[in-house]
């Protein structure tokens, strides 16, 4: 009993080293990239590579350049429609959600299946007729062509109706019995049960968005329109040797939306998994 | 009678109320819903069967899902698809399954930190991703080439993304990094669901590690597994963002995928019709791929 004790944990500490290992190559990517951002440009394609820059081969110089493309406008830009898309979703997916999980209207388990059915498509396969609807609603080239889509796809109702079923009937009953309206019931009794489930809902869908390059990418050309992603990519095909800009750009899209996740981590845990339970 | 004939007025009264009202909250959605996917899915659908470009918009049937089956660059795409699926799923699925059960019963903060780590690509973006890996993969100041060449694996520089027999093996050690993070986070949480009391019994009957995991884990989190590879599979085909940034399908179309090929039509050539042709065919074969899974998945469960 004892021998296998010992040999058990033997094997997991092996793991850990493992996976200590493992961990050290996926935190890599990041660290190169805010490393190379402050870099001096004399160094930073030097071979052997500098793995570490001290004090004198530091420079804001990428920065300051990055901020001239002009950067500020990609963040601006970047923050709108994630902002955007994360209020409209919370609030049209928790009235929806709601609604499927407690009315009893007629239809419901048809639109529901058809809300499942719809979310294990391709989404990017519809972006081609969605290109050439956006430019006839003359939306194209603007941040609603990303908005609007991302508020339509149905992930985020099929979650808020998960947290929507945990609402005790007999709240609900009860509301009713004391006269409070259909909208007192939802903002005063539903929403503040829900709201974990919004909290999940709008971290998960602020940190897609802000990722969500191949949509941006199709809906977004004009310059005063471009976000943080395809600023980087910009950056990339035009100065593909200035590694230092595109490390300051890789830093500026990246490590706000890396400090936002580890803030709601706890939240964007429970969206994923709540999203993934009898899916 | 008049009382019955009253209950059943208001019972009607109560599940018009319940209609107008339900539908009043799923108004917005299935507003959105209805314009903005299932309405340009049903135009997926109609223009496949168009010539569509820039100039010109004709009905020419199944002309476009002809030329598909003869088209080299489809097959190619499609092969290429297919392999960076089947090493893909796996992969994930299992190395998934490893790291989640060697961290969820550790320290909470633990568990946490290597959570976050796994994740922090998927959280990073692929654009600032794989700046860093064009980087690493670059043949003449890449830190592979460097660090390969101090360990004597080999004598002079290769050029890792254009080269036809390392392309595509780059792009999926790429797209490994930034897929297992989501399936690491559901399997923790699964396995700490995992009915204890069922562990231990087994335990003191003096069942082995093995015989807990496969006998009693295993099935429990099944559905878990399956999603996963629902969601994995999905993810893989779609792989898109990694191939046009670091080597737009080449070199001679050793990373063409079915997803980069159908940006190309569409959105360089300007063949809506023709690019909405292969999403259809995309759509199908994800959807063929899913329902074997959970056939296969339902088989291995009784």
């Amino acid at each position: 009993m004892n021998r296998s004790v010992k040999k058990l944990s033997a094997y997991k500490v092996l793991c850990i080293i493992i996976l200590i290992a493992v961990a050290l190559f996926f935190i890599f990517p990041l660290y190169w990239i805010i490393t190379g951002s402050v870099k001096d440009p004399k160094i930073i394609n030097s071979n052997p590579p500098v793995w570490y820059p001290l004090a004198a081969q530091r420079t804001t110089l990428h920065y300051q350049k990055l901020f001239q493309k002009p950067a500020g406008l990609w963040m601006l830009n970047t923050v709108f429609m994630c902002v955007m898309s994360m209020g409209l979703t919370c609030l049209t997916a928790t009235m929806s959600g709601y609604a499927l999980a407690k009315k009893r209207f007629a239809g419901r388990t048809v639109i529901f299946g058809i809300f499942v059915a719809a979310m294990a498509l391709p989404k990017q396969v519809i972006l081609i007729p969605l290109l050439k609807q956006m430019a006839w609603l003359r939306l194209h080239n603007t941040l609603w062509a990303v908005i609007f889509p991302t508020v339509a796809w149905p992930f985020g109702v099929f979650l808020m109706k998960q947290f929507s079923e945990n609402v005790p009937n007999e709240m609900l009953e009860a509301a009713k019995i004391d006269g409070a309206g259909e909208t007192r019931t939802f903002t005063q009794i539903v929403f503040p049960l829900v709201k974990p489930g919004v909290g999940a809902l709008a971290i998960f869908t602020f940190i897609s968005v802000w990722n969500d390059y191949f949509m941006q990418l199709i809906m977004l050309n004009d310059t005063n329109v471009l976000t943080i992603s395809l600023g980087i990519a910009k950056l990339q095909s035009e100065l593909s040797t200035d590694f230092g800009l595109i490390m300051a750009g890789a830093a500026l899209g990246s490590v706000p939306i890396i400090l936002i996740f580890l803030m709601f981590q706890k939240y964007f845990t429970r969206g994923i998994t709540m999203g993934a339970v009898k899916g | 009678m008049q009382k019955t004939i009253d209950i059943s007025r208001q019972q009607r009264a109560i599940r018009r109320r319940e209609n107008i009202s339900g539908y009043i909250f799923m108004a917005p959605s299935l507003l959105f819903f209805a314009g903005f996917v299932i309405f340009p899915m049903l135009m997926c659908l109609v223009t496949s069967f168009f010539n569509y470009s820039m100039t010109d918009f004709s009905f020419i049937g199944l002309s476009n899902y002809n030329e598909l089956v003869a088209d080299p660059i489809f097959g190619k795409a499609l092969v290429n698809t297919v392999v960076l699926v089947l090493v893909s799923v796996p992969f994930t699925c299992f190395f998934s399954l490893w790291v989640g059960s060697v961290i969820y019963n550790l320290n909470e903060k633990v568990t946490s930190f290597f959570r976050c780590v796994f994740y922090l690509p998927v959280v990073t973006g692929s654009v600032a991703v794989t700046v860093v890996w064009k980087w690493i993969f670059n043949s003449y100041y890449g830190l592979l080439n460097f660090v390969f060449k101090n360990l004597g694996i080999i004598n002079q520089n290769v050029n890792w993304l254009g080269n036809t027999a390392t392309a595509l093996w780059c792009i999926i050690v790429i797209l490994l990094t930034t897929s297992i993070g989501q399936p690491i986070v559901l399997y923790v949480s699964a396995l700490a669901n995992v009915d204890h009391s069922i562990v231990e019994a087994a335990e003191v009957d003096g069942a082995t590690d093995l015989q807990v995991f496969w006998r009693i884990k295993w099935p429990q989190i099944m559905p878990t597994t399956l999603y996963i590879l629902v969601i994995t599979t999905i993810n893989s085909f779609q792989c898109f963002a990694l191939i046009q940034l670091l080597t737009s399908g080449g070199p001679n179309n050793s990373t063409q995928t079915i997803m980069y090929y159908i940006y190309y039509n569409a959105f360089k050539l300007n063949r809506y019709g023709y690019g909405s042709a292969m999403g259809i065919v995309l759509a199908v074969i994800i959807a063929v791929f899913s329902a074997v899974q959970f056939k296969i998945a339902k088989t291995d469960n009784g």
